[in-house]
């Protein structure tokens, strides 16, 4: 059984309560919204994007507790890091929120958790996966950046 | 309390020997769909082991017996509703929505014309707002809402003039979201004064209260089977039987036809015009029984009983959680079903539905299919509670101690 203290660990409720990171950002290089339509999360994220590097990240928008701290954690991890570094910090939260089938009972079970600790508090999301529903939420703020980025450095 | 007894209905529900999370199942989720009781499985299990053939076609005993069973489960759900001629008036098919669409395409199409008017609701479920943007797409016609009130109840100040023009008008007899339920033969006879049709989502109120089409003059009705303790994947499309006759079909292919050539074909008439295809035998098997079984509860006893609870779990809310917990929706229980819309604050839906489902509960957060209504009261959403004939208190206790959990864990 998957436990809730799995899912609602200490510093996801701590970036719930008490978000980096929020509020729009004036002299933003970009503005991208995200939208979950199946729970109405909705979520606009503001970059500065300068010399191949991500100055800057602001959020705004409403969603569950895991929508909303995986996207304050998001922005704490990638924020000054060189493009092609937080494409690979997406790449590895991402790797992490994927289910592959387990067995002939195909339970689904989480991936072998990539190393995100070099990446800070992201690894306490792992959990997340243990909930298949609550997938969706983690990586919404995620899935945006990433179509931020592509917008943003074409 | 009345003399009906809802743990004989539990008894008859196998659902309820699930244990989740360690405790015992607490269904709160009769909104999106109801608990078939044993006569309802066993139905459809008797209807695949005995009798399973296609229907109308056949003419050895088993495809008779089939035929016999399908016709069978029309006749009954028509009586059941009050319809004076259920063969030539109700028609299957997969839900309420396919129902308001068989209603759009087929009726709307062919009677309404560029300018007309559809009049909804702004508590309208998403099955009756969609099909009408898509013929205001494709037909020109005009979509028109009447308004909510803060006090969750239509605002009917400015019927006369909303009717205005108006060609149908298409409403809930009770709110998905609200639990709000509508005055339907006050609304379908202010319909009629302005020479409108009138059209009434029951999916809603038909498991709850007694139905009867005539007392409310209606024009058409649209219901579920899963959501009257039946299974899922059978709706019902009631209509008056001068006005199905003039219907055009809506899907074409096998059943539906009285000739087929090269050069065209012949529908078929009555309701089986709109049944192309081999129909859901089984759960009309299914639906059959559900409409026995709740007449055998009484659906008017099952009414007292769920406005009982009802009170009690508006009065519990707000004596327990009522700080941290607003209802959306009446606070009175005149006119009102059991169907609670919560907004805990600082505790997103998902995440009180989250903490719920480790108590047992189940609850849907959501927009709950209507969004129109949502964003009227500057919500995205909402945890929605559910009462079916098989609720009780200690259910409504559950759920108090779950919320006071997901108030705890969310600070």
């Amino acid at each position: 059984m998957a436990n809730l203290d799995d899912l609602y660990r200490e510093i996801i409720l701590d970036h719930y309560r008490s978000p980096r990171n929020r509020g729009e950002l004036d002299g933003a290089t970009s503005r991208t919204e995200g939208f979950n339509p199946l729970c109405g999360d909705e979520l606009v994220v503001y970059l500065v994007v300068r010399d191949g590097v991500l100055e800057d990240i602001k959020l705004t928008g409403h969603g569950c507790s895991i929508s909303q701290a995986s996207s304050s954690m998001m922005s704490a991890a990638v924020k000054g890091k060189r493009i092609e570094d937080v494409r690979h910090v997406i790449e590895r939260f991402k790797a992490m929120m994927t289910l592959h089938e387990d067995g002939a009972e195909g339970a689904p079970a989480p991936a072998p958790a990539p190393d995100l600790r070099s990446d800070g508090e992201l690894a306490a999301l792992a959990g997340v996966v243990k909930f298949p529903v609550r997938i969706k939420c983690a990586t919404l703020a995620w899935n945006t950046l990433a179509q931020a980025l592509d917008e943003a450095t074409p | 309390m009345s003399s009906f007894d809802p743990r004989r209905v539990r008894a008859d529900t196998p659902i309820f020997s699930r244990v989740i999370n360690d405790r015992p199942i607490v269904y709160l989720d009769s909104a999106s769909s109801t608990l078939p009781p044993r006569p309802v499985i066993e139905a459809m299990d008797h209807y695949y082991s005995g009798h399973h053939a296609n229907v109308h076609r056949g003419v050895y005993q088993t495809a008779n017996e089939a035929t016999d069973i399908y016709e069978g489960a029309r006749l009954d759900v028509g009586h059941f509703i009050g319809a004076p001629d259920p063969h030539h008036e109700i028609v299957f098919t997969k839900n309420t929505t396919e129902s308001f669409n068989l209603l759009a395409r087929s009726w709307g199409a062919a009677t309404l014309r560029p300018g007309d008017v559809v009049l909804v609701t702004e508590m309208e479920h998403h099955a009756n707002i969609v099909p009408w943007f898509q013929l205001q797409a494709t037909h020109g016609i005009e979509v028109r809402f009447v308004p909510v009130r803060d006090d969750y109840r239509l605002d009917l100040r400015d019927l006369d003039q909303l009717l205005a023009g108006v060609k149908l008008f298409s409403f809930t007899a009770m709110s998905n979201v609200l639990g709000t339920r509508n005055p339907v033969a006050e609304l379908v006879a202010a319909a009629h004064a302005h020479g409108a049709r009138a059209a009434v989502d029951a999916a809603q109120s038909v498991g709850h209260q007694p139905t009867d089409v005539g007392a409310w003059d209606a024009d058409f009705v649209c219901f579920s089977a899963h959501k009257m303790l039946g299974p899922t994947g059978l709706g019902i499309f009631w209509a008056r039987a001068d006005l199905l006759e003039a219907m055009p079909p809506f899907l074409g292919g096998g059943g539906m036809i009285a000739d087929v050539r090269t050069d065209g074909f012949v529908p078929a008439h009555g309701p089986t015009r709109f049944e192309a295809g081999t129909p859901p035998i089984a759960e009309a098997a299914g639906l059959r029984a559900a409409v026995r079984y709740l007449a055998s509860l009484g659906l008017g006893e099952v009414s007292r009983y769920e406005h009982e609870l009802t009170e009690q779990t508006l009065e519990l809310l707000a004596s327990t959680v009522g700080d941290r917990v607003r209802v959306i929706g009446p606070a009175d229980v005149v006119d009102r079903g059991g169907v609670f819309s919560l907004d805990v604050e600082g505790v997103h839906p998902h995440d009180v539905a989250q903490v719920l489902d480790q108590f047992g509960v189940c609850v849907r957060p959501g927009h709950h299919c209507a969004k129109p209504l949502m964003r009227r009261f500057g919500l995205a959403a909402t945890a929605r509670a559910s009462l079916g004939p098989y609720s009780v208190r200690s259910d409504l206790d559950v759920l108090v101690e779950a919320l006071v959990a997901a108030i705890k864990l969310f600070g």
